[in-house]
């Protein structure tokens, strides 16, 4: 009840946010240095080509002209062609999709998982020096540089223990996937973690588990019933915060593993200065990232009824 | 707020202190420290890949050169770029929160929107799109991105501390004395803010420095043969099976100066801004 009105104002608040980052993306093909027509047909450009493309691109005309063309063809789902396959480049994103979600869902997973359980468990033993040890892991997760921690991880689980492959996709099999998983979703189990831990004390502190431990329940079913539920609110936030870290951390941990997504492609791209697949591929994350966030909002909505009215507010 | 939640409080930041004056002192004595030339191939009779010795305590890269050398340069680059970044930030930064907050109205919702706009990107991903525009990568070209992209935090933690003190009495005061914007702005608005901007900066140089190393290992920041710990580790991805050394010891150089400056940010924030404490 009342949800729609609150939801229809996130969805409106979303929409200059969004032309923003088309205007951004479309920035970098603008402020490119070179001429973007010539790059783009390369050695190979004969002059009619050349006048082809930039009358299609309305290369010759103003810059927001330029611009209303290009998000006309945006509209279309029509990403341009990359320099490099001579392809377009909504196929090459496409083709690298499914290797980044797989990753990201895994990092996800692991992340959520193990960071709620390692502050469930710091908050439980609160003080301790279980309490402390498990902290002081969750600041050194949040500060160790993805690529660094891949390349460690790879050289013990891989190279001296031979437990897993060292790098590349293999078709998908999980062996492969574990390594890249745990790197990428190191540094927002950290987070998690720590997030889970304060909360769960904050709501520890509250009227009602007194009351519910007055009623005679057992600590656990205290917790586990009444405090995780409660804690939930923060820890959404920081699956959110995670979304940025995910969408940070995975050209870096694609690179390191030789993992065949969309990060390792828009790294490779801009090295080729393929900026089609570069805008391609920003444009991509950005609009991941801002729709992650709106799921964010909704869960919130959800969750919380006091988030409504100040929606409405 | 009981102490028992937070125990570790003034440890962290201890530590965080001690770790970036170590890293700042060793940095700046690299010249001093360093026991052979970073750039001279095979330097001191070593050959390439050793492994640690008395000669090379942390042994030597792909091209015979001294890694502790190479590590200790490298902290040199890490901290010119993190500080140096962060100051044309909180300049840039200071300057568009300051006009957002105090003047309002149609230039600040112009600012705003930019930044929001800006902060609707994953902050690396744009860095890296960013790369693409110039012809050939370079630690310069890192600079002007981190800048271009760094300052909107800076300006929104500004441009929210001048909202809530440009109607308090001492500015209203300093008006009817016939204080100018400017004098108002600089004089008793920015020094207010000040706690906020030390903790958000702190921050900011922790994250410059992981997104030099970050977009050094991908092969788009600092070229050859500028030292920079991202740069070195992606040497070292390369022949991590048989000299692992050459990517273990920048990282973790890495690793402790940035776990030390975010120390000593978490610790700020903590002590300087109790609002904000998680």
């Amino acid at each position: 009840m009342g949800l729609l009105r609150p939801i229809a104002s996130r969805l409106a608040a979303l929409v200059p946010v969004v032309l923003g980052i088309t205007i951004l993306v479309f920035a970098l093909n603008a402020i490119a240095l070179g001429d973007p027509a010539r790059a783009a047909m390369g050695q190979r450009a004969d002059p009619e080509t050349l006048e082809r493309v930039r009358r299609e691109y309305a290369l010759d005309r103003p810059l927001p002209v330029q611009y209303v063309a290009w998000l006309a063809r945006l509209a279309r789902g029509d990403l341009g062609e990359s320099f490099r396959e001579q392809r377009p480049v909504g196929d090459v994103l496409v083709e690298r999709l499914p290797a980044t979600a797989q990753l990201a869902i895994a990092a996800t997973l692991i992340s959520i998982v193990l960071g709620v359980a390692i502050g469930a468990l710091a908050a439980v033993r609160a003080g301790s020096a279980l309490d402390h040890v498990l902290m002081a892991l969750a600041v050194l997760g949040i500060s160790t540089p993805v690529f660094w921690l891949g390349m460690m991880l790879a050289l013990v689980f891989a190279v001296t223990l031979g437990w897993l492959p060292v790098s590349g996709y293999g078709d998908g099999a999980l062996r492969h996937l574990i390594l890249p998983a745990f790197t990428l979703g190191a540094l927002h189990t950290g987070t998690v973690a720590r997030m889970t831990r304060s909360s769960l004390l904050e709501v520890v502190r509250q009227d009602f588990m007194a009351t519910a431990r007055a009623k005679g329940l057992s600590e656990w079913a205290v917790l586990g019933k009444h405090a995780l539920r409660n804690a939930l609110v923060p820890v959404i936030t920081v699956i959110g915060i995670g979304l940025a870290d995910l969408l940070v951390g995975a050209p870096l941990t694609e690179t390191v593993f030789a993992w065949p997504g969309v990060g390792r492609l828009l790294v490779a791209a801009v090295g080729q200065r393929d900026l089609p697949v570069v805008m391609g591929a920003v444009l991509l994350f950005a609009l991941v990232y801002v729709l992650g966030n709106l799921l964010v909002d909704l869960a919130y909505l959800a969750i919380d009824p006091r988030m409504r009215d100040a929606a409405r507010a | 707020m009981p102490p028992a939640r937070r125990p570790q409080r003034h440890a962290g930041f201890v530590v965080g202190a001690i770790l970036v004056a170590m890293f700042a002192a060793v940095s700046v004595l690299a010249p001093v420290l360093a026991p052979e030339d970073p750039h001279a191939v095979a330097g001191g009779g070593g050959t390439t890949l050793d492994p640690p010795s008395a000669r090379h305590p942390l042994g030597t890269d792909a091209l015979g050169r001294d890694v502790l050398s190479r590590v200790l340069w490298g902290g040199r680059v890490s901290l010119a770029v993190g500080v140096g970044v962060e100051a044309l930030v909180v300049v840039l930064g200071c300057a568009i929160g300051l006009i957002a907050g105090y003047f309002g109205g149609p230039i600040d919702a112009a600012l705003m929107r930019v930044t929001d706009v800006v902060m609707a990107f994953p902050s690396l991903v744009l860095a890296i799109g960013l790369i693409a525009v110039f012809e050939r990568p370079g630690l310069d070209k890192v600079v002007i991105v981190l800048v271009a992209l760094g300052w909107t935090t800076v300006a929104r933690v500004v441009r929210g501390e001048v909202l809530s003190l440009k109607t308090r009495d001492f500015v209203q005061a300093a008006r009817a004395l016939g204080g100018g914007h400017r004098t108002i702005m600089l004089r008793h608005l920015l020094p207010n803010a000040l706690a906020p901007l030390l903790v958000a900066a702190t921050i900011g140089v922790g994250g410059n420095m992981v997104a030099e190393a970050g977009l050094s290992f991908l092969g788009l920041g600092a070229q050859s043969p500028t030292i920079s710990w991202g740069a070195m580790l992606a040497d070292g991805q390369t022949f991590l099976a048989n000299a692992p050394w050459v990517a273990v010891f920048p990282g973790a150089a890495l690793l402790l100066a940035v776990l030390g400056v975010n120390l000593l940010g978490d610790g700020l924030r903590d002590l300087l801004d109790p609002r904000l404490r998680t």
